[in-house]
C-alpha cells in the first residue's frame, strides 16, 4: 500500500531570464514505514520535488502532476487543507539547522505550537510532550534546553531539535532534506542513527533527500537517482551499488572514495550539470555521458522496469553497463 | 539591564557635555551677537548688555557658569531677545505643543508606516506592493514645505474642511494638518524599511519551517515574521522619535502652532544664545534617552542582544 504516490510531476520556475525545468515528469511511490533517498547533484531538483509536495515551492515556482498522499492530490489541497497535512501528516527537517529555528523564539515555543495547532492540546500538555520527544532524540538536558533560544544550542543540537519538532504530531512521513549537510561528520553518524532509530520505533516512512552516498547505502532500502530533474534509475539501495544501471549512478559510484584501493586517483563525471533553462530532447546525461549513442540526444529513454521491482532509463543495454 | 542603564548613562553625561561645549562655541564663533541690531547700540550700552549677561567674560568661564547654573539650579537663564522671558519659559510654552503634534505624527507614522510596509510585503509584487511602494516613495520625496502649502490649500482653502493655521490649545481639528505634514516623510521612511525587512525576513529558512509546520499564514506573519522583521525600524525609530517630538520649523511656520521648531529657528537667527544652547541640550537630551530605550527594546526582540 502506498503512504505517498508522485505521478508525472513537473516544476517550473519563471524567471526573467526564463523558464527553469527543475523537475521533469517525476514518479514514485514510497510505502508505510519505508525509507526512500533521493540522489542527485546540486540543482538536480530534488529539493524542489519535496517542496512541491509540501506546498513551499518559492513565488515564482509553479508544480504540475499529482502527488498523491493517501490518495489526496496535495497539489489542488486548499491552504488550510493542506496545512492540517503538514507536521500532522507529513513533517519535514531541513537542510540548515543554524537557520531553520526561529531565533527569536524559544525551543519550547516553537515546539508547544505544533501540538497546541493541530492536537489541541493545552500549553502544559503540549510543554510535556515536546519535553519528552527531546528526551526521545536523545538531548542531553532537555530541561534546560527546551527554555534556550536556537543559538543557545549546537548545530547537532538543533538538528535534534528538529528532528524532535517533525515528530510531535507523529506524522506517517518524515521529509529529510540534506538533514547532514551542515554538520560535522561525527554529528552526521549520529543523525542518521537517529533517524534509523526513530524509523523503527515509530514506523515513520522516511524520504531522504541526499547527495552523499555513504550516507543513502548505510540507511535506505530505495534509492533515486535524480539528475537534471528527471528520474535515472530507481530500485533497491543495494542492487544500484551492486550492479548501477544507469551511467550516471556508475559515475557517482566510482567517485566515492574507498579505502581499499590506496593511492588511486578519485573518479570523476567530466561536464558540468545541465543547464535547466534549456528544453532538452534527449537525455539530460548525454553530454558527459562515456557510454553515449546517437539517439541519446534525439530522445529521452523511457523509465522501464527490469529485473523485479528495478527502474532505469537508458538507451544503453544493462549488460553493457557491467 | 541596570548595568546597562548604568554604563549608558555614565556614556550620556560626558557626551552631552561635549555637546555642549561644541555648539557653545559654534555659536559664538557665528558673526554678530544677540544684541546686534540695524540701528546700531552706543557702545555704552552694549557694554552694560555684556556685562549683565555675562558676555565680557572668557568664553571658557562663560560656558564654565552656563553648566554651573543648570547643574546646581536648573536654570537655564534669560532669553536674551524677550528680555522679561527665561528660557524655561520659553520652552516650557513651546514644548507641550510640539510634544502634542508630534506624539500623533509619531503614532500615525508608524501605525500607517508598518501597516504600509507589512502589507506590500505579504503581497509581495501585487498592485498593492506597487501602490505601497509608490505611495511611499511619493511621500518621501515630497519635502513638507510644499506639502504643507498643498494642504492649506486643498482642505481650507478648497474644500474649507480644516482651519488653515493655529492651535487653539491643540483642541481637534487644529492639530490635523501640522500631524498629516509632519508625519508623512517618516510614515513613508517607516514603510520602506518595515516592506525590505519584512521581505527579507519572509525568504529565511524559519519562515519555511514555520510554514512546514502547518501555521496558517496569519500566524507565520504575525507570530514569527513581524517581531523579527521590526529590528531595523527600530533603530530607525528612536532618531525618528526625536525628530518628529522636536517639531519642525516648517510645520510651525505654515500652521503657525507656536511649536518649538520655529522658536529654535528664531534663537538662532537672533543670536538668543541662551535659548538657543537650551533647546540645543533638550533636543540632546531626547536624542540620547530615545536611543537607549531603543536598543533596550531591540535587546527585547533579539535574544542574541544581552543588554
Amino acid at each position: 500500500m502506498s503512504l505517498l504516490k508522485v505521478r508525472n510531476l513537473f516544476v517550473d520556475f519563471s524567471t526573467p531570464d526564463g523558464t527553469v525545468h527543475a523537475v521533469t515528469d517525476v514518479s514514485f511511490d514510497i510505502s508505510k514505514g519505508e525509507t526512500l533517498a533521493i540522489v542527485g547533484e546540486s540543482g538536480s531538483g530534488k529539493s524542489q520535488i519535496v517542496f512541491a509536495a509540501m506546498g513551499l515551492l518559492a513565488d515564482n515556482g509553479r508544480a504540475r502532476g499529482e502527488v498523491l498522499f493517501e490518495e489526496r492530490n496535495l497539489l489542488s489541497l486548499s491552504p488550510s487543507d493542506l496545512n492540517k497535512v503538514r507536521a500532522n501528516d507529513i513533517a519535514m527537517i531541513f537542510q540548515d539547522p543554524m537557520t531553520s529555528l526561529n531565533p527569536y523564539m524559544r525551543v519550547s515555543e516553537q515546539m508547544t505550537e505544533v501540538l497546541v495547532l493541530h492536537k489541541g492540546m493545552s500549553k502544559s500538555a503540549a510543554y510535556t510532550e515536546s519535553l519528552r520527544m527531546l528526551d526521545a532524540v536523545k538531548i542531553p538536558d532537555a530541561r534546560s534546553v527546551i527554555r534556550r533560544y536556537p543559538h543557545e544550542c549546537s548545530g547537532g543540537m538543533r538538528q535534534r531539535i528538529m528532528i524532535a519538532m517533525s515528530l510531535l504530531c507523529h506524522p506517517k512521513l518524515l521529509i529529510a532534506d540534506e538533514p547532514t549537510t551542515a554538520l560535522d561528520v561525527t554529528v552526521q553518524a549520529q543523525i542518521m542513527h537517529l533517524l534509523n532509530e526513530i524509523q523503527k520505533e515509530f514506523g515513520t516512512a522516511i524520504i531522504l533527500i541526499t547527495h552523499d552516498l555513504a550516507v543513502v547505502a548505510g540507511s535506505c532500502e530505495n534509492t533515486l537517482v535524480l539528475y537534471g530533474g528527471r528520474v535515472l534509475e530507481y530500485g533497491r539501495t543495494v542492487d544500484l551499488f551492486k550492479s548501477p544501471a544507469q551511467p550516471y549512478t556508475k559515475g557517482l559510484l566510482s567517485a566515492l572514495p574507498r579505502l581499499d584501493t590506496d593511492g588511486e586517483q578519485l573518479h570523476t563525471i567530466p561536464g558540468n550539470p545541465p543547464n535547466m533553462m534549456l528544453d532538452v530532447r534527449g537525455c539530460p546525461f548525454e553530454p558527459r555521458c562515456p557510454y553515449r549513442r546517437p539517439e541519446c540526444a534525439e530522445t529521452m529513454p523511457d523509465l522501464v522496469r527490469f529485473q523485479d521491482d528495478r527502474l532505469r532509463a537508458c538507451h544503453v543495454a544493462f549488460e553493457d553497463l557491467q | 539591564m541596570i548595568n546597562f542603564v548604568i554604563r549608558r548613562i555614565g556614556i550620556a553625561i560626558p557626551t552631552l557635555l561635549i555637546l555642549i561645549a561644541i555648539s557653545f562655541f559654534l555659536m559664538h564663533a557665528a558673526p554678530g551677537g544677540p544684541f546686534n541690531s540695524e540701528r546700531g547700540v552706543p557702545p555704552e550700552v552694549l557694554a552694560n548688555l555684556n556685562a549683565k549677561y555675562g558676555l565680557d567674560k572668557p568664553l571658557i568661564v562663560q560656558l564654565w557658569n552656563y553648566i554651573w547654573d543648570i547643574v546646581t539650579k536648573f536654570d537655564f537663564g534669560p532669553s536674551m531677545i524677550f528680555k522679561t522671558r527665561t528660557v524655561n519659559d520659553i520652552i516650557a510654552q513651546g514644548f507641550p505643543v510640539t510634544f502634542t503634534y508630534g506624539i500623533w505624527s509619531f503614532l500615525v507614522a508608524v501605525v500607517v508606516g508598518v501597516s504600509l510596509g507589512v502589507a506590500a510585503a505579504v503581497n509581495h509584487n501585487s498592485w498593492l506592493d506597487y501602490l505601497a511602494v509608490g505611495v511611499s516613495i511619493g511621500a518621501q520625496v515630497l519635502p513638507n514645505f510644499v506639502l504643507a502649502p498643498i494642504l492649506v490649500l486643498v482642505f481650507t482653502l478648497g474644500l474649507h474642511w480644516l482651519p488653515g493655521g493655529g492651535w487653539n490649545g491643540g483642541q481637534w481639528p487644529y492639530p490635523v494638518m501640522p500631524v498629516i505634514a509632519l508625519s508623512t516623510s517618516f510614515m513613508a521612511s517607516i514603510a520602506r524599511i518595515t516592506r525590505s525587512s519584512m521581505l527579507e525576513v519572509l525568504h529565511s529558512n524559519f519562515i519555511r519551517t514555520a510554514r512546514a509546520k502547518g501555521l496558517p499564514a496569519n500566524t507565520v506573519i504575525w507570530k514569527h515574521a513581524f517581531k523579527p522583521s521590526l529590528l531595523p525600524v527600530i533603530s530607525y525609530l528612536a532618531p525618528a522619535f526625536v525628530g518628529m517630538i522636536t517639531g519642525s520649523v516648517v510645520v510651525d511656520v505654515y500652521f503657525s502652532t507656536g511649536g518649538m521648531g520655529q522658536m529654535f529657528v528664531n534663537s538662532a537667527t537672533s543670536r538668543d544664545y541662551s535659548t538657543m544652547m537650551g533647546i540645543t541640550i533638550l533636543y540632546g537630551v531626547l536624542t540620547i534617552v530615545f536611543n537607549m530605550l531603543a536598543d533596550i527594546l531591540y535587546a527585547w526582540i533579539d535574544p542574541k542582544i544581552r543588554l
